[in-house]
Parts: structure tokens; C-alpha cells; sequence
């Protein structure tokens, strides 16, 4: 709490009594370096207003002074930016809580993002229901007590403070008391159910398919410094309901006029909720202007609290005549048939001109000073949610608004936002609804409920549909429709005159509806406007689509608890610490954390990738190969199926034996590769890339149970059962020979594509003879539990030989040294084995295969297909960057240039001594030895194109 | 986010499953008999309309099994589900 003086004298427009804030308590605040005083329960702008600050910011494109133009989230222009505590841009003050030591600032159109991290949690919560209840106003509350008193699982959320909605801002009565007294019974009520779940401060900004609404809660700002520390700061709820029923009010429209958007004017449904909820005087002098009965409540209300109203400004022919006798009774003219067509005023407003109406011509000018001039231009029920799951919109002739045109299976509006705008009526139409809803959702309820009474006036004057008055002097470029855009009437004239005729073109030329309200006040009026200059009914015209977020929602806590590590998870291997102990630099493989190399002092990638690969050809390195893929596939039928699967054969396959293998696609392309181990008759491991993993099991489901379903196969993710060591290198058989005594490794008792079970320690151990960098190689396979021990005595054993531990950048190094491809990189989904050179792993015994039948197509006989080959820069030292382009040269010819290929792996070799790379090449096989080039950095690289096996072709290292 | 009913494990979220494009187009019973454009028509060709439409989906990150639905291209709306071993229901 600040000592800054008595609030009274400080803050001059504050009243007595009246409002629902603590008097007995006061904050301190600053604005635009201004010290102000405010109270719980006050909003930014409430407390604003108290001491007659209207303006808060320049608009975006004129600079115009632009003020608090309504009481909530409708408000099109009072936009701030918060300093403390925390830095926020762009916050409508009339929904900012007002907390002690608060400090914010008008901004011009646009706010400034924090420099410093967020430090506040967000998260998120997932809740079902029989009923979501939006909007706890009468509507809204009496739908949940019926629903609540039923025995439903009901969720009421509603986006402000405290429950009560447009009674808040009122001083209606229900059952001959006020109003709020039967909130505060309501929600007193609904808390005594525990199936009821009442969040205020919670807006609903998201209706999607089936029940399903997002809502944002926040739970910490308005609590200021006292917030508990741990609680997170804003929550989305994930609310799935069995029915949802929209209650979520109704918005009050402007009128456009000229020179509609000073400071001072404003909407008159916020002025009586200034005055009733903050008990503040939004000013003294009171013009109000309107096209229907609501804002003579204001008018009465505002002179009751001492405000002078100069005039009520109908734009009917005639005035209601209870409300009339009203302002007679308190010395306010009653003005009708008249419009306010323009106003004075700077940074404040300082006096409306009104003038008679009639045939769409003005007359004569009268002035009439105020500063505060009301406007309202009837009522545009909030059909946002409604309209975001798709529900169709309906003009109402009556209303001047679109309402909810059709009923849908599991969504109901009910009350304002279904265009009933009396509160009795409201109160009824709650019950009705509610009663509907819970016999839809099959829940026992007693019938009707007794309906509280509540006053509906002397009943409506119907209203006047007035989208804008005449400009009296201009051509409509002072006549605002969306303020936050500065999107004026001329604006719409000119996507008119330039040929939109459909009120989505004409949002996306003007942007009006596009800005932080998203239309809220400006949505409706812009296709009136449209309607008349195109000359159609603006119910044929419609409106834009309604999409959410209904109020901006931040990143921050979209994200949630979905942050940094926890963004997405992270996969390790079960040697991860070892690796971390090594320094290892990481790479992302999919969700796997790989080591990439692992750098001694001082060394960049370049060396340490150099030492790794000479280590790996010259002595023995070993690699942790633990995410490869592994699926286990078992039953009577699993040689067929993989038969059917591979484009080679795998039937024939003996136990004891592995094969290399490639699966394509119906169209021929190249899917996966993997070796595959025969453990039985019936049992297979299939082993995939690392990022092919799921995609190749899911591939496998589909074409076992929606082609080949009478195959008896079953199907197993087993990629993190078995850790996977390849120990490679000429010295590999010294190390493996030395861990595991126990086996024959010589090359006739072990040889080049063979397994072998053993045990090390009691532990089964599986090893494999396969090569991914053309050494000799063994392959270490053990369950992840004990994978940590293996690895280390693998470690040990070749501590004597410099075993080396190496990392995918080496690994991709070796193999394409041997030309292996890496599915992905090498191809794209336009490669065929053939296209790799792989003829060989496609088989010409097997009857059908998938994929066989495409490699006959025509485009797959083609002499022009690319083909991998390899690169060798006449520069040695030249590194080509993967993904460049392969041209003739040594000239660029006229563009467009024929492209040859590109380049799809490149390295230093330390076995080669040199740079090469791997490519796809037009006719590549039938260019080798050609020279053609590759632009790098501005010139023409000479390469020589080579079969695309570098290193040991014969294979007399692998099978050794 | 939708939910979609798996026949095996119930209302799911849309998220959980994976979409597997038109239903009922079987593996041609022997491809090499076929000419490159009656292949090429089982490959690429399949069939665009505005309203319900026989579909694939596979709970890919629950049971993974597939099934099949018939779906309103223009609502969303699933108007049938049914295993793989039932028939395409009738529709309109």
C-alpha cells in the first residue's frame, strides 16, 4: 500500500460511494510518469478514468490521440504498454487489474516485447464435462444452476474478475433485490457441488470440433507481489464437453461519425460500468448518442451520480416514452430524430455537433460542449465462439446483428449472445436452455426451474440499424470504423470502388477486424458500411469468419510447461553419461541426443573427425549405434512377409545369417535400409535407420493388416531393448576376441554377414558381423540394462589397440567413403536402388515385391536418371557444400542453366587424403571419368565424376 | 481437435491418429499384368469429393491398428467406423 495522500482529493472523478472496489485500501500506480491512485478492484482504465485521464495512446498510422473507448475487451483503442511488473505490450487498460506499484505507459499503436526472459510458469490442465457453461453472467448462472442441481459435471469459466457479467456494471434487481445479491447466492451455491469446477478470470478463446474449448486462465497478476511464487502465472485449460453453451454477452456497437475517435468518447454500456462497478464519472459534461433504448440507463444513471447531460441524441423518430419521462423528470433533452455528425476536441473531447437526420440528409448544425460524449448503436451478440466450430451466422432485421442461425448437436446460445438482450428474458432463456441441454445429454433433471423474476422495462422501442452518419464535410477519411487500424469509411469506399464485393476481400484490403480486437466493435459496422456502398442486404453480405483466439493469447502460455528441454523429448542411450564424461558435441538425431565426434583438446570438428576415421581404417574404433531401429518381427508367416516387404530376398535367408536390405515404396522409391538377422525359422530383427524407425513399423502395420491380414505375423518395437556397438576396424577382431573369449572370431568361424549368440557375465550378448564403414566390424547388441558394463569392457580390452570412440559425423564420413547411402540425405523420394547403383539387393526370382512393378515404368527405365556418383574436386582441399548444384561448365550457358544434380554428402577423407562428395548426376554411371563442375562461392569448380565406391571396392577390409 | 472413435480403444484424440488416405483400393492382384497407366492409376490416382468419402486411419500412437471410416470431406464428421473386415457401409 502507498501513502500518497486521501484518495478523494486525488482523484477528483472517484465518487463517494458506489462500485465494487476497497476505498479502504489504496495503490499507488504510474502512467506515463504520472503518479495516480487507484483501489482493489479498479482496472487500469477505471482508475484512469478517476482521475480524468481519457487518453492513453496515439494511433498507429495518423498519430490521433486515442482513449479508453469501453469498459472491457471490446475496447478498440486504450492500449497500453506494462513496465512492472513485468514488461508486456499492447494490454487493453480496461483489462488490466489494477495492482499496488503498477507501471505502465501509452503506447503509439505498437507496445515493445521484454528484453529479459520470462521467468514466470505457465502451464496447462486437461478437464471434461457434461456442460461447459461460457460467460457467468445471468444467463450464464442460471444455466449452471440448473445444470449443477441436475447432478451434471458441469465447468463454468468467465473472463473477468468476479461473476455477474453485465449486472456488474448495473444496477438491475432480481426478485425485488439487487441483482448481484442473487450472483453472490448463485455462486455461493454452485460452490457446494463438487462436480463443479467455476473459474473466473478464465476466457474462453478457442471453440473447436467436438466439445472441445480452450480457456485461458490468469491466476497471478492481479494478486501483485503477494503471488504465491510457485503458482503458475496463466494456465490454458483443455476443456473437452459433452455440450457447450455460450453465454458470453453481448457487445456494444458504435456509431460512425466524423471524428469519432477522440478521447472522451465513448461506449455508453462502459460508461455505466464505470460508474456502477468503479464508481467512477467518466465525465461531467454528457452528450449521449444512440439508435435505441439501452443508453438512456446510462444517461439517468450518470445524471443521478451528478454528471450534467446535456442531451440525448436519438436518432429515431421516437423516443421511448417511460425513458423519456425519465430524463424529463432529471432536465435531460430528449433530442430526436437527430445524429451527432462531428465533434471538437484535441486530446480530449470538447463538444459534439448534432443535426436533424432524415432521407440520409443532415441539417442544420447545433454544437453542443461535453466531454464525454456516449455512443451506442445497439447490440452485437458475442456469436464468436459459436461461429469458431462453424456454426452458421443469421441476420436479425430487429437487432441490426447477426445471431446463431442454426442449432447444433452439441452447442447452445443462450440469452444476449443469442440475441436476448432483457434480462428476464435472460434469465429465462437460461433455464430454458439449460433444461434443453441436460435432456440432450440424457441427465435427469425436475423440469422447468422457478425463474427469478426480473424487471423488462416497459418493454422496447424497436431500435434504428445506423451504421454511420453522413459525413457532413468530407469524404469519410475522419470517420473511423476500426480505430486500432485507422481504417475509415473513405477506406471502405475505395475497396469498394476498386471491385470487392465480398467482405473478406475487404478485410484483407482495408485490415479493418484485423488488429488486437479482432473486430469486436468494428466487425459488424464495416459490412453495414460495405452493404450500402455495394447496394446488397448486409445479410446477404454476412460477416468475416470468426477464428480464434477471441482475445490475444500469449506465446508464453500456449507453450506452457512445453519449454527448453521439455519441448520435446529427449531421447539418450544408456552409455549417454559416458559420452557426456568424453565431451562428446552432441548431435539431434530426430529425438536421440548422438555424440558427433568426440574433440581432444584443442581440436575442431575437422581434426577430431580426421583422427576418428583414421582410428576407425587404421586400428579400431567403436561407435554408439544404439538408436538404429530395431523391430522384431515373429510368426509362421514372417519370412513372406518380409519377402513381400524388401526388394530382395529374405526368405532364403539362413538362421545364423544376416542380410543387408531395401524397402521401397508401391512407386519404387527408396523407403529404409537396414540389415535383418534370421534368430529362427519364425523370428527376424529387422534393423532400420534412426529416423525411420516408426515410420518403417507403421509401414509394416499397414501392409500386414489392410493388404495381407491372413499373414500370421506379429510386429515389435524393440529399439530400446538393445544397445548396439559396432567396434570397427582392423583391430576390431583383437578387442572382441578379448571380451568374449568364448567365441570363434576367426573369419571362417565368424564370418562377414553371421551372428552369434554368447553371454558375457551371465549376460546374453548378440554379435553381428555387418560393416556401415567397409571395415572389419563387429556388431555388439545387448540389452540396455547392461549395456553400460559391455561398453566399458570393450573400452578396456581395446585401450592396448587406441580404440577410439567415434560419432556420426565420422560414421557418415566411412560409409560414404564406401558409398553407402543414408536414406534421406543421399536420396529423396525420387531415388531408386537402381538410381543408387544397388541393382544387386533387387531381386529377379521373387514373383512380386513392393515397388517391383514401378521399376518397370517408363520413367524408371529412363537413361537420364540420376544416379549417385561420386565427386572428386580437382581442388583438393575444396570441401563442396552439400545441396549444390552439378552444371556442365567450365561456362555458365544463358539461364535458365541445365541442372546435372546436386551434391548430397561431402567430406574430408583421411583415408583419401582429399575432399570428395557423393552425388546424383544425370546419367552418372555413364559419365565417370568426366570432368563437369559445381558453383561454389561465385566460381566454377572443376569435379571429376567417379564410381562412387572410394575405398577398398573389392570389400577385402569388410570381408577380412 | 476432433475426436475420433477407434473401434478397438474408443474416443481418441484426433492427434493420436495418422490419416492413410482413400479406403477400398486394394493391392492389384497381379501388378506385372497390368499396363504402366492402369499401374499408374493404383499409385497416384484416387478419388477428391465434397461430402462423405469411404477413408483410412491408423491409431498410429495407440493400439496401431488400422480401421476404416467414412467421413464428410466438408464437416469433418465421421458418419461411420468400421474394421477392416466389415463392409463399407451404405451411403447417400
Amino acid at each position: 500500500m502507498s501513502e500518497l495522500g486521501s484518495p478523494a482529493s486525488a482523484a477528483p472523478l472517484r465518487l463517494p460511494e458506489a462500485g465494487r472496489i476497497d476505498r479502504t485500501v489504496t495503490y499507488g500506480f504510474s502512467f506515463n510518469g504520472q503518479r495516480l491512485i487507484g483501489h482493489p478492484g479498479d482496472t487500469l482504465a477505471s482508475a484512469l478514468l478517476a482521475h480524468g485521464v481519457h487518453q492513453t495512446s496515439t494511433s498507429i498510422k495518423l498519430g490521433r490521440p486515442r482513449g479508453i473507448a469501453a469498459a472491457w475487451a471490446e475496447d478498440p483503442s486504450g492500449l497500453v504498454q506494462i513496465e512492472e511488473p513485468f514488461p508486456e505490450p499492447m494490454l487493453l487498460a480496461t483489462t488490466v487489474e489494477l495492482i499496488d506499484g503498477l507501471v505502465a505507459h501509452g503506447i503509439p499503436g505498437q507496445g515493445r516485447l521484454a528484453e529479459v526472459p520470462d521467468s514466470a510458469r505457465y502451464d496447462a490442465r486437461h478437464v471434461h464435462a457434461d456442460l461447459l457453461v461460457v460467460g457467468a453472467g445471468p444467463t450464464g448462472l442460471s444455466v449452471a444452476l440448473a445444470a449443477a442441481r441436475a447432478g451434471a459435471r458441469v465447468v463454468l469459466v468467465d473472463e473477468q474478475s468476479e461473476a455477474g457479467g453485465y449486472l456488474l456494471g448495473s444496477n438491475e434487481r432480481i426478485d425485488d433485490r439487487p441483482a448481484l445479491d442473487w450472483v453472490a447466492a448463485a455462486t455461493a451455491e454452485l460452490a457446494g457441488f463438487a462436480d463443479v469446477l467455476h473459474l473466473q478470470r478464465t476466457t474462453a478463446f478457442g471453440h473447436f470440433h467436438d466439445g472441445y474449448v480452450l480457456a485461458l486462465e490468469r491466476r497471478t497478476d492481479h494478486l501483485g507481489a503477494s503471488a504465491p511464487r510457485n503458482r503458475s502465472r496463466q494456465r490454458v485449460w483443455r476443456i473437452r464437453a459433452r455440450h457447450v453453451l455460450i453465454a458470453a454477452g453481448a457487445h456494444e456497437r458504435p456509431i460512425v461519425f466524423t471524428d469519432n475517435d477522440r478521447p472522451g468518447i465513448m461506449l455508453a454500456g462502459g460508461a455505466r460500468t464505470f460508474l456502477h462497478r468503479y464508481g467512477v464519472l467518466a465525465g461531467r459534461d454528457v452528450v449521449v448518442f444512440t439508435t435505441n433504448d439501452s443508453a438512456y440507463a446510462a444517461a439517468v444513471d450518470l445524471a443521478d451520480a451528478g454528471a450534467r447531460v446535456h442531451a440525448v441524441v436519438d436518432a429515431r423518430a421516437e423516443a421511448p416514452e417511460a425513458w423519456k419521462e425519465e430524463c424529463t423528470r432529471r432536465d435531460i433533452p430528449v433530442r430526436t430524430g437527430q445524429v451527432v455528425c462531428g465533434t471538437e476536441g484535441v486530446d480530449r473531447v470538447t463538444a459534439a455537433s448534432v443535426a436533424s437526420l432524415s432521407d440520409g440528409a443532415l441539417g442544420e448544425r447545433d454544437r453542443i460542449a461535453c466531454d464525454l460524449l456516449l455512443v451506442s448503436g445497439g447490440w452485437n451478440p458475442a456469436v464468436h465462439l459459436f461461429s469458431q466450430a462453424g456454426g452458421r451466422l443469421r441476420y436479425d432485421e430487429s437487432l441490426g446483428a447477426f445471431v446463431p442461425g442454426e442449432d447444433r448437436e452439441d452447442t447452445t446460445v443462450a440469452g444476449a449472445a443469442a440475441g436476448v438482450l432483457e434480462l428476464g428474458e435472460c434469465l429465462a432463456d437460461g433455464g430454458r436452455a439449460a433444461e434443453a441441454a441436460l435432456t440432450a445429454l440424457g441427465i435427469r433433471h425436475g423440469g422447468l426451474q422457478a425463474i427469478p423474476a426480473a424487471g423488462t422495462g416497459s418493454g422496447q422501442t424497436p431500435p434504428l440499424v445506423l451504421w454511420r452518419v453522413p459525413d457532413p464535410d468530407g469524404d469519410g477519411t475522419a470517420q473511423f470504423v476500426d480505430l486500432q487500424r485507422d481504417a475509415t469509411v473513405a477506406d471502405i469506399a475505395r475497396a469498394v470502388g476498386a471491385g470487392m464485393r465480398t467482405v473478406e476481400h475487404i478485410k484483407r484490403y482495408t485490415t479493418i477486424g484485423t488488429a488486437h480486437d479482432q473486430g469486436k466493435t468494428s466487425g459488424v459496422i464495416a459490412s453495414g458500411i460495405a452493404a450500402e456502398l455495394i447496394g446488397r442486404p448486409v445479410g446477404e453480405l454476412g460477416t468475416t469468419t470468426f477464428r480464434p483466439p477471441y482475445t490475444p493469447v500469449a506465446f508464453a502460455a500456449l507453450a506452457g510447461r512445453d519449454r527448453g528441454s521439455l519441448f520435446d523429448p529427449e531421447r539418450t542411450t544408456a552409455v549417454h553419461a559416458w559420452h557426456l564424461s568424453r565431451g562428446a558435441v552432441w548431435e539431434d538425431v530426430g529425438q536421440w541426443k548422438r555424440p558427433r565426434y568426440y574433440p581432444l583438446p584443442g581440436e575442431d570438428m575437422e581434426a577430431a573427425v580426421l583422427r576418428e576415421c583414421a582410428a576407425a581404417r587404421g586400428g579400431v574404433g567403436i561407435l554408439d549405434g544404439s538408436t538404429l531401429g530395431k523391430i522384431d518381427v515373429q510368426g509362421p508367416d514372417a519370412a513372406e512377409f518380409l519377402n513381400r516387404l524388401y526388394t530382395n530376398m529374405m526368405a532364403t535367408l539362413k538362421v545364423g545369417s544376416v542380410r543387408y536390405g531395401v524397402m521401397c515404396g508401391a512407386d519404387g522409391m527408396v523407403l529404409d535400409d537396414g540389415t535383418v538377422l534370421r534368430l529362427a525359422d519364425d523370428h527376424f530383427l529387422a534393423y532400420t535407420s534412426t529416423g525411420g524407425a516408426a515410420a518403417v513399423l507403421e509401414w509394416m502395420e499397414e501392409w500386414l493388416q489392410t493388404e495381407w491380414p491372413d499373414l500370421r505375423v506379429y510386429l515389435t518395437s524393440v529399439t530400446e531393448h538393445w544397445a548396439t556397438f559396432p567396434v570397427v576396424g582392423p583391430r576390431s577382431r583383437d578387442v572382441v576376441g578379448a571380451v568374449f573369449p568364448d567365441v570363434d572370431v576367426s573369419n571362417d568361424g565368424f564370418p562377414f554377414m553371421t551372428w552369434r549368440d554368447t553371454t558375457l557375465g551371465g549376460v546374453p550378448v548378440r554379435l553381428a558381423r555387418v560393416s556401415f564403414s567397409g571395415e572389419l566390424a563387429y556388431e555388439v547388441n545387448v540389452d540396455t540394462w547392461h549395456a553400460q558394463a559391455v561398453w566399458d569392457r570393450l573400452i578396456a580390452a581395446g585401450e592396448r589397440h587406441g580404440i577410439t570412440p567415434y560419432g556420426t559425423e565420422t560414421m557418415h564420413v566411412l560409409r560414404a567413403e564406401k558409398a553407402y547411402p543414408i536414406v534421406g540425405q543421399d536420396t529423396d523420394g525420387t531415388v531408386t536402388p537402381h538410381d543408387l547403383g544397388m541393382a544387386w539387393v533387387v531381386s529377379k526370382k521373387k514373383p512380386d515385391f513392393i515397388g517391383k512393378r514401378s521399376f518397370a515404368r517408363g520413367d524408371n527405365q529412363r537413361p537420364d536418371r540420376k544416379q549417385l556418383v561420386a565427386l572428386l574436386p580437382e581442388d583438393h582441399d575444396l570441401l563442396l557444400p552439400e545441396g549444390s548444384q552439378v552444371v556442365e561448365g567450365p561456362n555458365l550457358s544463358e539461364p535458365p542453366v541445365p541442372m546435372l544434380g546436386h551434391v548430397t554428402s561431402s567430406y574430408h577423407s583421411a583415408e583419401l587424403q582429399r575432399t570428395f562428395a557423393l552425388a546424383l548426376v544425370k546419367s552418372g554411371r555413364s559419365r565417370i571419368g568426366q570432368v563437369v563442375h559445381v558453383p561454389v562461392g561465385g566460381s566454377l569448380v572443376p569435379v571429376e565424376i567417379r564410381e562412387p565406391v572410394l575405398v577398398d571396392p573389392e570389400g577385402a577390409r569388410r570381408d577380412g | 481437435m476432433q475426436l475420433i472413435t477407434c473401434p478397438y480403444c474408443g474416443p481418441r484424440e484426433e492427434v493420436e491418429f495418422h490419416y492413410g488416405g482413400q479406403a477400398h483400393v486394394a493391392y492389384p492382384a497381379d501388378p506385372s499384368a497390368l499396363s504402366d497407366e492402369e499401374w499408374a492409376h493404383y499409385l497416384f490416382f484416387r478419388d477428391n469429393p465434397r461430402g462423405p468419402f469411404a477413408e483410412r486411419w491408423v491409431h498410429a500412437l495407440g493400439c496401431r491398428r488400422w480401421f476404416n471410416a467414412v467421413r464428410d470431406t466438408a464437416t469433418y464428421r465421421f458418419h461411420h467406423i468400421y474394421r477392416l473386415d466389415e463392409p463399407k457401409p451404405e451411403t447417400t
